[in-house]
């Protein structure tokens, strides 16, 4: 199956954490999404942004959900939360998490089974403290629908 | 001291003859959980009737003979529900032998309207080919989490909806008994650590 073509260069450079020249960047690690079974509607995306000058994220795309949106999970007591979010602040320097215990983007209205192995696409919009967008090509590996909270296979609960 | 082992040995006794297995607790003593809560005195979760993916009716007693770990969740639940079925993988691993035979996950969904059969089989499978998940119809399912006491709520998420909901791990005897109860918070090793003391006088 072929994803959509991507800007393998951009993404890489972002993957590297190298910087963008003439822009106020952001870089992505270790970006992931966990595999759905078959007729599952939707999952979710996971990784680290790193912003070098106040941003926010505010906005995904990816060509394999109608839907993607970033949600937010809470507990209160021993009820899970969850609700949508419009912008994740990115203060300077500062590394975000968007992991299964926190902030994530959800692909919703799966267009197709994402399997282990295979790679997504996700476009993030990103806005500087002056309005100033960019947008960032990554590609997240698709992993296995058991891995763990960390993206490793241990858990870490407790933030 | 003397005349309680002597009591719990006879008892033990009677129960290996006569049920085995099925004997389950001595009630006497007191489970002393390090991590969850001990649950002993609590009702919940006794008269639900749901069906699991091949369309078998299951009731509490479906399990008698194994230690079901119940909790509720969905499949289009990114965080909690995965983080909870991989604890419990990871759980299964973590007990040995006679343990780790009784032990038996049970997932309920609380999402029916998505969560076809097909679509919960494939999903537990993926965690371990033991795991069982049961669903219903919705008025199936409602009335069963609040029998468990179980709050969910859906959220809307754009043209669709995700769903708030408790996570907490109900864990029965092998006679349908509740004895305690995991926290979300608990990791794989803590909760084998309370379900290893729960299994020694089980």
């Amino acid at each position: 199956m072929s994803m959509q073509p991507i800007k393998r260069g951009l993404a890489v450079l972002a993957l590297m954490g190298l910087a963008l020249p003439a822009l106020a960047q952001t870089t992505v690690s270790d970006a992931w999404v966990r595999a759905s079974v078959p007729h599952q509607q939707s999952t979710g995306a996971f990784m680290t942004l790193t912003a070098s000058s106040d941003s926010k994220l505010v906005g995904v795309a990816s060509p394999v959900a109608k839907t993607v949106q970033v949600h937010e999970m809470t507990m209160n007591g021993d009820v899970m939360g969850m609700k949508e979010v419009k912008t994740v602040e990115l203060p300077a320097g500062k590394p975000v998490s968007l992991d299964p215990n926190g902030y994530h983007v959800m692909l919703m209205g799966l267009t197709q089974q994402v399997k282990e192995g295979e790679k997504v696409p996700l476009t993030l919009t990103i806005e500087d403290a002056k309005g100033a967008k960019e947008t960032l090509d990554v590609q997240a590996e698709v992993r296995a629908l058991t891995a763990g909270a960390g993206g490793h296979d241990h858990m870490h609960m407790n933030h | 001291m003397n005349d309680l082992l002597t009591r719990r040995a006879v008892v033990a006794g009677m129960g290996v003859l006569g049920l085995g297995l099925l004997a389950g607790c001595n009630p006497a003593r007191g489970l002393d959980f390090k991590y969850g809560k001990n649950m002993s005195n609590e009702i919940l979760g006794r008269k639900f009737r749901l069906k699991d993916p091949q369309g078998n009716e299951r009731t509490l007693s479906s399990f008698y003979g194994s230690m079901p770990m119940i909790f509720f969740g969905f499949t289009q639940c990114p965080a909690v529900c995965p983080t909870a079925l991989a604890r419990a993988a990871q759980i299964k691993k973590l007990l040995k032998g006679r343990d780790r035979d009784l032990f038996q996950v049970v997932f309920i969904t609380l999402d029916p309207e998505r969560d076809t059969p097909e679509v919960l089989d494939a999903y537990l499978k993926a965690f371990d080919p033991t795991f069982t998940a049961l669903t219903g119809t919705p008025e199936e399912i409602a009335e069963v989490a609040k029998e468990f006491k179980v709050f969910y709520e859906k959220v809307p998420a754009g043209d669709t909806y995700t769903i708030s909901h408790s996570s907490t791990s109900y864990v029965y005897d092998t006679r349908g008994t509740l004895r305690l109860s995991l926290g979300h918070s608990l990791n794989a090793q803590e909760c084998a650590e309370d379900l290893r003391t729960l299994m020694e006088i089980c």
